[in-house]
């Protein structure tokens, strides 16, 4: 194995690196507002959070990553594959970081919130400053589980287009003919892209006190 | 003297369950109003009502003449007044709780400066310089950088005194600030009541402490079953333990202290 095949594999790892984070990131911000809207006074909003939440939930990412690449464009929003390979992942870990946010929101004890609204916060200062650091410290170890799931999900957007980890490592495969220490690199590419993943999880957990 | 806070048949119910009756209450300005009486007789409700932290079901409160969450109109209909109309009214307010309610993931600085960057929109240097002042008014300022899970009850309580009056409220809520401490903690959050009182804080307490409402309260308010039973002055109130239910209800929360406090009150 050259120098250059380890170069490729990193290019591709690098891809994998940017489209995982950003889709975590989004996903993350996304599932707080799907939690609380799954949490909402309204009933109506309530069920608009629990529908995306079974919806995202209960189909598979390939499926939402498909429809998302043909469906878009079919009406008439063209999106270029790295989009709809972050928005696809975003969608779906959103549902999920929704789920799991939900029992730390829920633990929120009233009295802190009253306590906030005595003082004049606004609802969503209230979320970003009380609710959600109490509800992320509380339920972190699931949303870093997810966090890592979507890092290995991101193998999947090679189906609308994307040139990350795995298909780098597919496509150096068929053409060098030696699978074995091209998968077993891009392997070990993936155990750093998730050991770097959990450092930045520790940053977090530090951050949430 | 002025109201500060008025009250006017005020009904309160929980489903079919009237907790709150007809209650007309002035907290009047610079003067400290002890609400006392039997466990479940309404105290916290009235309270939080007080607090628009429920919306009472009938009648109307007014915090310096502004109504706070329900407007009377002139034909007498209640109208729901707007979430911003609200929180300008409660501006004038603070409010201390029995659990303390401190955010635990913030330090005592950090929990005293919250509102003031959040809401006043100051920067940090200033929202801290306040805040730290305002801990070393209750006696806090070298523990200004502990968690709320590393400092005692009493403390804790302590730093949600300064959080609310932070804000540079004009009347103090409490409800049962006390009741959650172990006994000999109840003093150092007592102190720092009387303190804020003799400075002239318009103040609204509800407690089981007698020994602090005969000492330290221009006026007691008795509830009993949802209903103003007795007010006035403490001696006035006290001086009536031949009522019935003010007896029982002496019986069982007046401590030593108060007893022999209250004995030396001129009637
Ligand atoms: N959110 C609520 N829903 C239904 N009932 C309630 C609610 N809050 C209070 N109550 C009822 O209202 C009554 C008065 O309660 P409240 O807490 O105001 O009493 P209290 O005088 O503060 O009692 P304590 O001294 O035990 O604190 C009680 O019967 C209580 O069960
Ligand atoms: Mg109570």
């Amino acid at each position: 194995m050259t120098w250059r095949y380890v170069e490729l594999l990193a290019i591709g790892a690098a891809v994998t690196a940017g489209v995982s984070i950003v889709a975590i990131l989004l996903g993350l911000g996304l599932g707080v507002l799907v939690c609380s809207a799954s949490l909402a006074r309204s009933g109506a909003v309530r069920a608009a959070g629990r529908l995306y939440i079974s919806f995202f939930r209960g189909s598979p990412l390939l499926v939402q990553l498909l429809m998302i690449y043909y469906l878009l464009p079919a009406a008439g929003i063209n999106v270029p594959s790295l989009v709809a390979a972050v928005l696809g992942l975003a969608l779906c870990t959103a549902a999920y970081q929704a789920e799991n946010l939900r029992g730390g929101f829920l633990s929120v004890a009233p009295g802190l919130i009253e306590a906030a609204q005595m003082l004049g916060m606004a609802p969503w200062r209230i979320l970003l400053r009380i609710r959600l650091p109490i509800a992320l410290r509380l339920t972190l170890p699931a949303v870093l589980n997810e966090a890592i799931m979507i890092l290995k999900a991101s193998s999947l957007v090679s189906v609308v287009g994307v040139e990350e980890l795995t298909r780098s490592a597919q496509n150096l495969a068929t053409s060098t003919y030696r699978p074995i220490p091209i998968y077993a690199a891009a392997g070990a590419f993936y155990l750093i892209l998730n050991r770097l993943l959990a450092g930045g999880g520790g940053v977090l957990r530090r951050m949430l006190g | 003297m002025a109201a500060a806070l008025q009250v006017r048949r005020l009904g309160k119910r929980f489903g079919a369950h009237a907790v709150l009756r007809e209650i007309d209450l002035a907290v009047r300005e610079g003067e400290v109003t002890c609400i006392v009486g039997p466990s479940g007789s309404g105290k916290s409700t009235l309270l939080r009502c007080m607090a628009f932290l429920e919306a009472p079901s009938e009648g109307e409160i007014t915090v310096y003449g502004a109504p706070l969450g329900f407007r009377v109109t002139e034909s007498g209909e209640r109208q729901r007044l707007p979430d911003s109309d609200v929180a300008r009214v409660r501006r004038n307010i603070g409010m201390v709780f029995q659990q303390f309610n401190l955010w635990p993931h913030m330090t005592a600085l950090g929990n005293v400066a919250e509102a003031l960057r959040q809401v006043r929109r100051l920067p940090r240097r200033e929202a801290e310089a306040r805040a730290m002042a305002q801990l070393a008014k209750v006696g806090l300022a070298e523990r200004a950088r502990h968690y709320p899970s590393q400092l005692s009850g009493g403390q804790q309580q302590r730093v949600a005194i300064a959080r609310a009056l932070a804000m540079e409220p004009r009347i103090m809520l409490f409800d049962e600030p006390t009741s959650s401490l172990d006994p000999e903690l109840t003093g150092e959050v007592l102190n720092v009541m009387r303190e804020l009182a003799r400075a002239g804080m318009t103040m609204a307490v509800v407690t089981h402490e007698i020994g602090f409402a005969a000492t330290v309260a221009q006026h007691i308010v008795f509830l009993d079953d949802g209903r103003i039973l007795l007010e006035g002055t403490p001696q006035s109130v006290f001086a009536q333990p031949w009522h019935p239910r003010l007896a029982q209800f002496l019986e069982t929360y007046i401590d030593r202290g108060a007893a022999v406090l209250l004995q030396g009150a001129p009637a």
